[in-house]
C-alpha cells in the first residue's frame, strides 16, 4: 500500500533499465540525500561528522569495493586493507611529490595504482578458487604491509615510520591537515562516496556486473557461454582494489591524519569482511548497513555503560564489546543469512502488500 | 646480486653445515607446532566442512583455561603436579563444553548454509572467545606451567659437523607428542567405530545420515577432538614462549600450511606444516638479510602461493572435479 509500483509505466527503454524505476525510491534516496547534505551538517556535532559519520562513510566505500569482489564475482579476499594501504600511501607519495596539483586529483589517481596492485595479486584468481584463494591473498596482505614498513621511500624517511598527511586546500578551504573542519572533511568524503557508489552501481547493474555474477554463480558455465573468465576476473580485482584503494586514502587524509603501517593490518580486512557478510553479499545498500552496524555498534555499547551510569571498568567495556559484537555476528548470520539487506527488501515487500499478508 | 641470491646462501649452507642444522632444527619445530594447528583445522574442516578460523583462539583459549585452573588449585593447597594434572582434565571438560555449546548454538542453526556464513560464524566465535578470555583470564601473558607438567626444560648440545647444535628438550618433547598425537588420531579414524562414522560423514552427510549416523553427535566429537588438538598446542607454544593472544597472529601461520597440504587431509597438514617452517626459518635466514629482514611475516604465504599455482587444491587435497 506505501510501496506500489502501480500506475508507474514505463514509456522508454532508458526509464525502464534505470538504477531507481520505481517513484518511491527516488524520493526516498532524495530525502537520504537531502538529510546527509543538509541536516547531518547543520545539526550534527563535532562527534558525530568527525567519529561517526566520517569513518562510517569511508568504510562503506571499502566494503562496496570488497561487496564487488567478494559478492559479485565470489572470489574470496582478505587483503583488501592493503589494498588500501597502497591507495593511502600513494596518494601520500604523489601528494609530497607533487604539491601543486589538487589533493582531490591525487586520491582518486591512488587508485589506480591500488587496481593495478590488485590485478597483480588477481592473477592468480583463474587457478585459484575458494578457501584457497582467500589464503592467497593473505600473501598479498602481508607482503604489502611488510613494504609499508620495511621500504622507507614510501613513507619520506620520515623517522617514526608513519604518514602525515600535508595541509591542502580546494577553493581555498582547508580539506586535509589539521586545520580543516570536519564539517568541510564530512562534505568532501560525502561528495565522494555519493558519485562512486552511484558508479559501482551502474557497473554492476550493466553488462560487466551480469558477467561479474555470472562467473560468481559458476564461472565454467560462464566460460561455456563466451565470458573470459580472465578479463572478467581481473576487472573485478581492478575495481574492487580502486574503490579499496580510494577508500584507503580517504582514511588517511580526512578521517585520521596520519596513519602508521599497522593501520591497514589484517584486522581491517576482516572487519571489511564482516561488513560484506552482515551488511549482505552483492548489495550496494547491504555495505552500507553492514558499515554502520560494524562501526557504530562498537561506539554505541562503548557509550552506553556511561549513559546508564554503570560502573565498569574501561577495559571490561572493551572485552564487553568483543564478546557482543562476535555474538551480534552469529545471532543476524543465523536469523538472516543473506544479510541485513535481505532483510531490508522483506521489510520493503511488506510494505507493498500492507494490509494484506501477502 | 644474482649471485647474493642464487649462490651465495647456498656456499654458506655448505661452509658452516652446523649452522644449516640448527636452521633446518628449528625450522622443523615451528613446522610441527604449524602442522598441530593446522591439524585442528583439518579435523572441522573433513567432519563438517566448516573452515573454522577460530581454531587459533581455541589454543590460546585453552592455554590461558589451563593456566588460570592451575593457579586456582595450587592457591588452594594443592601440590603443584596434582593441582597441573586435574587444571588438565579440567580444561578439556571446558573444551568438551565448548564444542557442545559452538554445535547447539552456531552450526545445529546454520546447517546447510553457505560455506562463507558458516566461515563468518567461526569469525563471531573467535570474538566472542577473545572477549571472554581476556574477560575472565586478562590481557597479560603468563607463563605455561611446562615443568609441572613432566616436560622437560634446558637443552642438548650435541657436537657435529664441526660445530655445536643446540636442541630445547622442549622442542623434542613436542615433536615426540605431536608424532604421538598424529598416530593416534591416525589410529582413532581407521580403527574406531566413532573413526569410521567420522569419515563417513566426511565422504557425504547425507549418506552418512541416511544409515544412521547422528551429525550433531560426530559435529561434537569432532570440536572435541579440535579442541584437545588446541589444547596439547597450546602447551606445547607456550612452553617455548608466553600464553598471550599474541598467539592468534601465529595461528594465521597455519592457513598457508593448511592449504599447501590440502583442506581434507591429516598427512598433508603434517608435510604442509614441516614445508613451511623448514622454508621459512631457511628463508629468514639466509635470504632475509638480502630483503632486510622480517621476511618470516610473509614468506610462508609466498611458499604457499607457489605450490598452490602448480597444484590448486594443495598437495594432497582431493582432486578439484567440476561440473556443469
Amino acid at each position: 500500500m506505501f510501496y506500489r509500483e502501480t500506475g508507474q509505466f514505463k514509456q522508454s527503454y532508458a526509464a525502464d533499465q534505470a538504477v531507481f524505476p520505481i517513484l518511491q525510491d527516488r524520493f526516498g534516496l532524495a530525502f537520504i540525500l537531502l538529510i546527509a547534505f543538509v541536516a547531518v551538517p547543520l545539526f550534527g556535532n563535532e562527534f558525530l561528522l568527525a567519529s561517526v559519520m566520517v569513518p562510517f562513510l569511508i568504510l562503506s566505500l571499502g566494503a562496496i569495493g570488497l561487496n564487488i569482489l567478494v559478492g559479485y564475482t565470489g572470489l574470496l579476499s582478505l587483503g583488501s586493507a592493503a589494498f588500501m594501504g597502497v591507495g593511502a600511501y600513494s596518494a601520500y607519495k604523489l601528494s609530497t611529490i607533487f604539491p601543486g596539483v589538487n589533493i582531490l586529483v591525487w586520491i582518486l589517481c591512488s587508485g589506480f595504482f591500488a587496481a593495478g596492485i590488485g590485478v597483480l595479486f588477481g592473477l592468480p584468481s583463474l587457478r585459484i578458487k575458494g578457501f584457497y584463494l582467500a589464503v592467497a591473498t593473505l600473501a598479498a596482505q602481508f607482503f604489502l604491509q611488510w613494504c609499508f614498513v620495511r621500504i622507507s621511500w614510501l613513507y619520506n624517511d620520515n623517522p617514526s615510520g608513519a604518514i602525515e598527511v600535508p595541509a591542502r586546500k580546494l577553493f581555498g578551504l582547508a580539506i586535509t591537515g589539521p586545520s580543516a573542519t570536519p564539517v568541510t572533511r564530512y562534505l568532501v568524503v560525502l561528495v565522494i562516496v555519493v558519485v562512486m557508489t552511484l558508479l559501482a552501481s551502474n557497473i554492476v547493474h550493466g553488462r560487466i556486473g551480469r558477467t561479474w555474477m555470472a562467473v560468481r554463480d559458476m564461472d565454467i558455465a560462464a566460460q561455456l557461454m563466451g565470458i573470459r573468465l580472465l578479463p572478467a576476473k581481473l576487472l573485478a580485482f581492478a575495481v574492487s582494489s580502486f574503490y579499496c584503494g580510494v577508500s584507503g586514502a580517504l582514511m588517511v587524509f580526512l578521517w585520521l591524519g596520519a596513519a602508521e603501517p599497522s593501520a591497514f593490518d589484517i584486522k581491517l580486512s576482516f572487519l571489511l569482511l564482516f561488513m560484506v557478510i552482515i551488511g549482505g553479499l552483492g548489495s550496494m545498500i547491504g555495505s552500507f548497513f553492514g558499515a554502520a552496524l560494524i562501526h557504530i555498534l562498537p561506539i554505541v555499547i562503548r557509550m552506553l555503560p556511561e549513559a546508564l551510569g554503570l560502573p565498569i571498568a574501561a577495559a571490561t567495556v572493551e572485552h564487553l564489546t568483543y564478546l557482543i559484537v562476535g555474538a551480534l555476528i552469529i545471532f543476524f548470520l543465523i536469523v538472516e543469512p543473506h544479510g541485513l539487506a535481505r532483510l531490508w527488501q522483506i521489510a520493503k515487500q511488506k510494505l507493498r502488500v500492507w494490509p494484506f499478508p501477502y | 646480486m644474482l649471485y647474493n641470491i642464487f649462490i651465495d646462501p647456498f656456499v654458506q649452507m655448505v661452509q658452516m653445515p652446523d649452522l644449516l642444522v640448527q636452521t633446518l632444527w628449528e625450522g622443523l619445530v615451528s613446522g610441527v607446532l604449524y602442522a598441530l594447528i593446522a591439524l585442528g583445522f583439518v579435523l572441522i574442516f573433513k567432519a563438517s566442512g566448516v573452515f573454522n578460523f577460530a581454531q587459533g583462539i581455541m589454543v590460546v583459549f585453552s592455554a590461558l583455561t589451563l593456566v588460570g585452573f592451575y593457579e586456582k588449585f595450587s592457591a588452594a593447597g594443592f601440590s603443584g603436579h596434582t593441582a597441573a594434572f586435574v587444571a588438565l582434565i579440567l580444561t578439556a571438560g571446558v573444551m568438551f563444553v565448548l564444542a557442545m555449546l559452538v554445535e547447539r548454538v552456531v552450526l545445529r542453526p546454520l546447517v546447510n548454509q553457505p560455506d562463507i556464513i558458516l566461515f563468518m560464524a567461526t569469525f563471531g566465535v573467535t570474538y566472542v572467545l577473545i572477549g571472554f578470555g581476556e574477560m575472565v583470564f586478562g590481557g597479560d601473558p603468563k607463563q605455561m606451567i611446562a615443568s609441572e607438567l613432566f616436560l622437560p626444560s634446558g637443552s642438548v648440545d650435541v657436537e657435529m659437523l664441526g660445530g655445536l647444535v643446540s636442541f630445547q628438550k622442549i622442542d623434542i618433547a613436542a615433536a615426540v607428542i605431536a608424532s604421538v598425537m598424529i598416530v593416534g588420531l591416525a589410529l582413532f579414524f581407521q580403527k574406531t567405530r566413532i573413526g569410521r562414522a567420522l569419515r563417513a560423514v566426511a565422504d557425504s552427510h547425507k549418506a552418512a545420515l541416511s544409515v544412521g549416523i547422528s551429525l550433531n553427535q560426530i559435529w561434537v566429537i569432532v570440536w572435541f577432538a579440535a579442541g584437545l588438538v588446541a589444547l596439547v598446542t597450546g602447551i606445547m607454544w607456550g612452553a617455548r614462549s608466553d600464553v598471550s593472544f599474541a598467539l592468534e597472529i601465529v595461528a594465521l601461520k597455519a592457513l598457508p600450511v593448511l592449504v599447501l597440504g590440502g583442506l581434507t587431509s591429516v598427512p598433508g597438514a603434517i608435510v604442509g606444516g614441516l614445508i613451511i617452517g623448514i622454508g621459512e626459518k631457511l628463508g629468514e635466514f639466509y635470504w632475509g638479510p638480502l630483503l632486510g629482514g622480517g621476511i618470516e611475516s610473509w614468506f610462508a604465504y609466498a611458499i604457499a602461493l607457489l605450490f598452490l599455482l602448480y597444484r590448486p587444491q594443495g598437495l594432497f587435497g582431493d582432486k578439484i572435479i567440476e561440473r556443469i
